[in-house]
């Protein structure tokens, strides 16, 4: 029978082969979208139920009673809470094309190799007694196939076996894992086959289960009656215990390589875990239904001192049932390789990626021309590492002797792998944690582990000795390695949890807190934390362009000539190059530096990229932008920002409507007051002589006739007042009427002198007029022009402060207008007052000669109706005004 | 002796009303018609009364005021303000300056003489 057990391995294993090798070719060639299934994905979760669920709960459950509930209920409530951290945990895997374990805690904390080493350590030595375990329920169960035969296996033969199955699972991981250096990290043909084991498993074991309910104790009533009857009924219920198992195997769900493997690196979609939610703890239910009619039913049908971690497979043998008892092995063998087949993988790419390229680039300097294909060393670097890993856990084995229970060796490493978990944790939800925090955390964790727990377990005097077991290091006895701090009398499981994990955790915190984080952490930090924020990436890369080539070259080695091609030909697409180098912008080295990080990991990704580019250079923005304001934030301060802007240019315009409203009130209060002074000084003297010529009787004809003279002209100049200002309203109101008609600018000239000249009293003026026969007849209003004229040369006449004044009036005609200048011999207008002789009111200089001021004014208003313009003339020494105006005011009166 | 009065005002016929007033009346009329030298001419003359006006060519009647009250001689000197801005806060300023009266034009020639015989009894 044992040979037909053999063949029937053989052909299993044959089956497996090839159902991965054809997956692979499905994957390969586009087909098989059900490979992608959320069903293969629950399935392939089923890793986590190995040779020790299989075999050991059954032997945990005679032991313990219910207590092996914990392993299933941990992983069942972490897949229940899927959306607050696997959901998370995939997200960024997916994001930062995480390849392990230790490649996330690495990434996370500023793409530390470091970290990542450590980690890969710590998950090495934490594994390796667990693939020993898988081996050692492999020839178990061998060996109890051949007592059955009564051929007596020996424990060389033990040991043969042992080493046959190590061989050929690295066989089978290193052609399934290692065909291709995937840019994903995603093995079809491994997850497939991992899936195909799932079912076989569960088969098994629901098989046994079924056979011993129905087969052996007769049906349902009579199964639950012995259970009753049996002792477990009796089993106490260690609630820390409880506690501190569902704990740990949550925990360990999170962090144990392999499981990170198919919870993440193989995820092939986030919706996923949406049904394996509910689907994996579906199956660990089934898995866990038959474990405790298995267990009773062992114990009471087997001699007393069978070892009940195999009564899966001795029940059915003891019972004759040859098929089931085979069903019942490849359940078992297929728990045992496919967990060893997914933890070396998982091993092997955190070895090569954290030990060997690191080693390998510091060597070789980045020197890639001198070493051909980095993709073969990477290739070369797994395999061998796969290899190393299994010859590991095959020396545990060979060298513990395959004595211990095999669900003890499984909760110790459970416990050195969980030591993640704080870091772990604290990378995805706190900005805060450093690098420096995630590596003490780590090896005190791991420290407290080794010596609490890992050491003791192999025995008193093996590692450690019974005195320092019992009385601690130099008699300390606060040291105790399964009494720490003198807390005496827990279960030493529980024991190295509490403390590891605590320790652990303070730590951690404490030294994130104390430490500050370099750029590239906070970088990573906010991209991990906020991943469901920030879905693109700030770049720290800063390329410089001829470099694009050595990256192309390195891509190649890295991920392949036709993956490179593409990538690179994609990028230059789309930045609107032709030809396979595009720029190397930051945002296309981030890319590139996260598809290397998909073969080689981020750190050696990072490190790579790096030796190229040159150092990174995180800029200001891009700490800005992780520093302490979430984007969000920077969005609305900058809505805060815009609005206040707008309040601001509100503000503004209404300071300018003010302004120009106290700007208008101010005028009119100073044209109304010069109003007042304007016609209150010659009333004054009308009222003051009138009231002297009433009162006086005594005045002499002739002081009356002067008095009435005075009277007359003040009453006269009030009138002119009176007159100009109703002008002037009217002009500036725009209702004025225009007369326009043609006239010749020479006779309008000729006529306004004479106006002036006519009623000239006190001074004398020589005018000196210089007419063109050049300039055309003009239509205008002649009056208002006239207007302008008489009152240039009134002023002239009036302000004039030469000894002989003079004015000389020019007229010219250019490009369709007409210039008139009035230029007299004077000292003229002061520079400041140049711009204000136009304003109403405005009079220059002591004389006051009965003006008031609204003279110039009102010739501006004229002149901007007759489409002209009036303006002083700076620079012809003397007093000088150019008047311009057009040939046709129709064009420009708006009448 | 005879009180005299220096009228500070460049307005002729106004020069001319006020000073046919008070002269009828017995004052000794000077007068002045800038603002630039009015103070020069105050010290000169020594006047028991100025009267000022406020828009003077050169410097205004305020700062004339002001000037004078600096001067400890003129501390005390009647000075009466006549002018045609006669808003409220012209006549504050006036009397934050230190006037003696202030009249706003147009007068009645019995305010303006009542007043003058006031200040200077």
């Amino acid at each position: 029978m044992i040979n037909f057990l053999i063949s029937a391995s053989i052909f299993y294993v044959a089956v497996l082969f090839f159902v991965a090798f054809w997956a692979e070719r499905a994957a390969a060639q586009g087909r098989g979208a059900w490979l992608r299934s959320p069903w293969v994905y629950t399935l392939s979760l089923s890793i986590y139920c190995t040779a020790w669920t299989f075999y050991g709960a059954v032997g945990y459950a005679a032991r313990s009673g219910l207590e092996y509930l914990t392993i299933y209920l941990g992983p069942s409530l972490v897949m229940l809470g899927w959306w607050w951290i696997l959901r998370k945990l995939v997200r960024i895997g997916r994001a930062q094309r995480v390849t392990s374990i230790a490649d996330l805690l690495s990434s996370r904390f500023g793409k530390s190799n470091l970290l990542a080493a450590l980690v890969t350590v710590l998950a090495v030595v934490g594994t390796t007694p667990y693939i020993a375990l898988q081996l050692q329920s492999v020839t178990l169960s061998f060996s109890a196939f051949a007592q059955a035969d009564d051929l007596g296996m020996m424990g060389a033969g033990n040991d043969r076996s042992a080493l046959w199955v190590a061989l050929g699972l690295a066989f089978f991981t290193i052609i399934f894992g290692t065909r291709n250096l995937d840019v994903n990290e995603r093995h079809h043909g491994v997850v497939m086959a991992i899936a195909v084991e799932a079912i076989v498993k569960l088969c098994a074991l629901v098989a046994v289960g079924i056979f011993v309910v129905w087969g052996v104790s007769g049906g349902l009533a009579p199964m639950l009656e012995a259970i009753n009857a049996s002792p477990h009924q009796n089993w106490h219920m260690d609630n820390a215990r409880w506690v501190a198992l569902t704990f740990l195997s949550a925990a360990a769900f999170l962090t144990l390589p392999r499981m990170f493997q198919v919870l993440v690196v193989e995820n092939e979609d986030e919706r996923h875990l949406q049904t394996a939610s509910w689907a994996f703890p579906t199956y660990v239910l089934l898995m866990s239904l038959f474990v405790l009619p298995i267990a009773v039913v062992g114990q009471s049908i087997l001699p007393q001192g069978s070892n009940p971690d195999l009564y899966v497979l001795t029940i059915p043998l003891a019972l004759g049932q040859d098929t089931l008892a085979i069903l019942s092995f490849l359940g078992g063998f297929s728990s045992a390789t496919s967990m060893v087949v997914v933890a070396s993988l998982a091993l092997a790419t955190m070895v090569s990626n954290h030990i060997v390229m690191p080693i390998w680039l510091r060597y070789w300097q980045g020197k890639f021309s001198a070493f051909g294909d980095v993709r073969r060393i990477v290739l070369l670097a797994r395999r061998v590492s796969i290899g190393f890993v299994l010859f590991l856990g095959y020396l545990y084995y060979s060298l513990s002797g395959g004595s211990a229970a095999l669900a003890a060796i499984g909760l110790i490493s459970f416990t050195g792998v969980a030591q993640v978990l704080p870091a772990m944790i604290g990378g995805l939800f706190w900005r805060g944690s450093t690098r420096m925090g995630a590596i003490c955390g780590l090896l005190v964790g791991f420290f407290v582990w080794g010596y609490s727990l890992f050491l003791p377990s192999f025995g008193a005097d093996v590692v450690m000795s019974a005195n320092l077991m019992q009385n601690g290091p130099w008699g300390i006895g606060a040291l105790r390695p399964q009494a720490l701090f003198g807390i005496d009398g827990l279960d030493p499981l529980v024991h190295t949890i509490f403390w590891s994990m605590l320790l652990n955790a303070v730590v951690f915190v404490f030294v994130s807190l104390i430490d500050f984080p370099s750029p590239l952490e906070r970088l990573q930090g906010a991209q991990f934390v906020n991943v469901f924020d920030h879905s693109s990436a700030t770049s720290g890369w800063t390329g410089k362009a001829g470099q694009s080539e050595d990256l192309m070259v390195m891509a190649q080695r890295i991920i392949g000539s036709v993956q490179a091609q593409k990538l690179f030909q994609s990028e230059a697409h789309k930045q609107g190059v032709s030809g396979f180098l595009p720029e190397p912008t930051p945002e296309f080295l981030e890319r590139l530096e996260r598809e290397l990080a998909g073969s080689v990991g981020a750190a050696t990704a990072h490190a790579m990229v790096g030796q190229i580019v040159g150092g990174t250079s995180v800029t200001v923005q891009d700490l800005m932008a992780v520093a302490d304001e979430t984007a969000q934030m920077m969005e609305y301060s900058s809505r805060l920002e815009l609005q206040s802007e707008e309040l601001s240019r509100t503000a503004r315009q209404l300071r300018n409507a003010n302004d120009k409203l106290t700007q208008i009130s101010v005028q009119k209060d100073a044209f109304l007051s010069q109003i007042s002074h304007e016609l209150r000084t010659p009333m004054t003297s009308i009222l003051a002589f009138s009231e002297i010529m009433k009162e006086a009787g005594d005045l002499d004809r002739q002081d009356l006739n002067k008095y009435a003279t005075i009277i007359h002209a003040e009453s006269t100049r009030l009138t002119r007042l009176l007159d100009d200002l109703l002008d002037l309203s009217v002009l500036e109101n725009g209702q004025v009427h225009l007369n326009l008609v043609a006239c010749s600018p020479n006779d309008l000239l000729r006529r306004a002198i004479a106006t002036v000249q006519a009623g000239e009293a006190h001074r004398i003026l020589r005018i000196n007029l210089r007419l063109s026969d050049t300039v055309p007849d003009v239509i205008t209003d002649p009056d208002r022009l006239g207007q302008v004229f008489i009152n240039l040369i009134t002023n002239a006449r009036k302000y004039c402060d030469a000894a002989a004044p003079e004015l000389t009036i020019s007229l010219t005609h250019r490009a369709g207008r007409i210039i008139c200048d009035f230029v007299d011999n004077g000292s003229g207008i002061p520079k400041e007052d140049q711009e204000m002789i136009f304003e109403k009111f405005a009079r220059v200089g002591q004389t006051k000669a009965g003006g008031a001021g609204l003279g110039l004014a009102i010739c501006r208003e004229i002149m901007g109706r007759l489409g002209g313009d009036i303006a002083y003339l700076p620079g012809q020494g003397g007093g000088a005004f150019r008047v311009t105006f057009a040939v046709d005011a129709h064009n420009f009166s708006g009448h | 002796m005879s009180k005299t009065v220096l009228l500070i005002e460049d307005e002729p016929n106004i020069i001319e009303a006020i000073s046919f007033i008070l002269s009828r009346d017995g004052w000794t009329v000077a007068t002045h018609s800038n603002g630039h030298d009015a103070n020069d001419a105050i010290l000169r003359r020594k006047p028991d009364l100025v009267i000022l006006d406020v828009m003077l060519p050169g410097k205004s009647g305020f700062d004339i005021l002001r000037d004078l009250r600096q001067d400890a001689q003129f501390q005390d000197l009647p000075v009466l303000i006549l002018t045609a801005r006669g808003q409220t806060k012209d006549r504050e300023l006036a009397q934050s300056l230190g006037v003696s009266r202030f009249m706003t034009k147009p007068f009645s020639n019995a305010d303006v003489l009542a007043a003058a015989n006031d200040l200077v009894p």
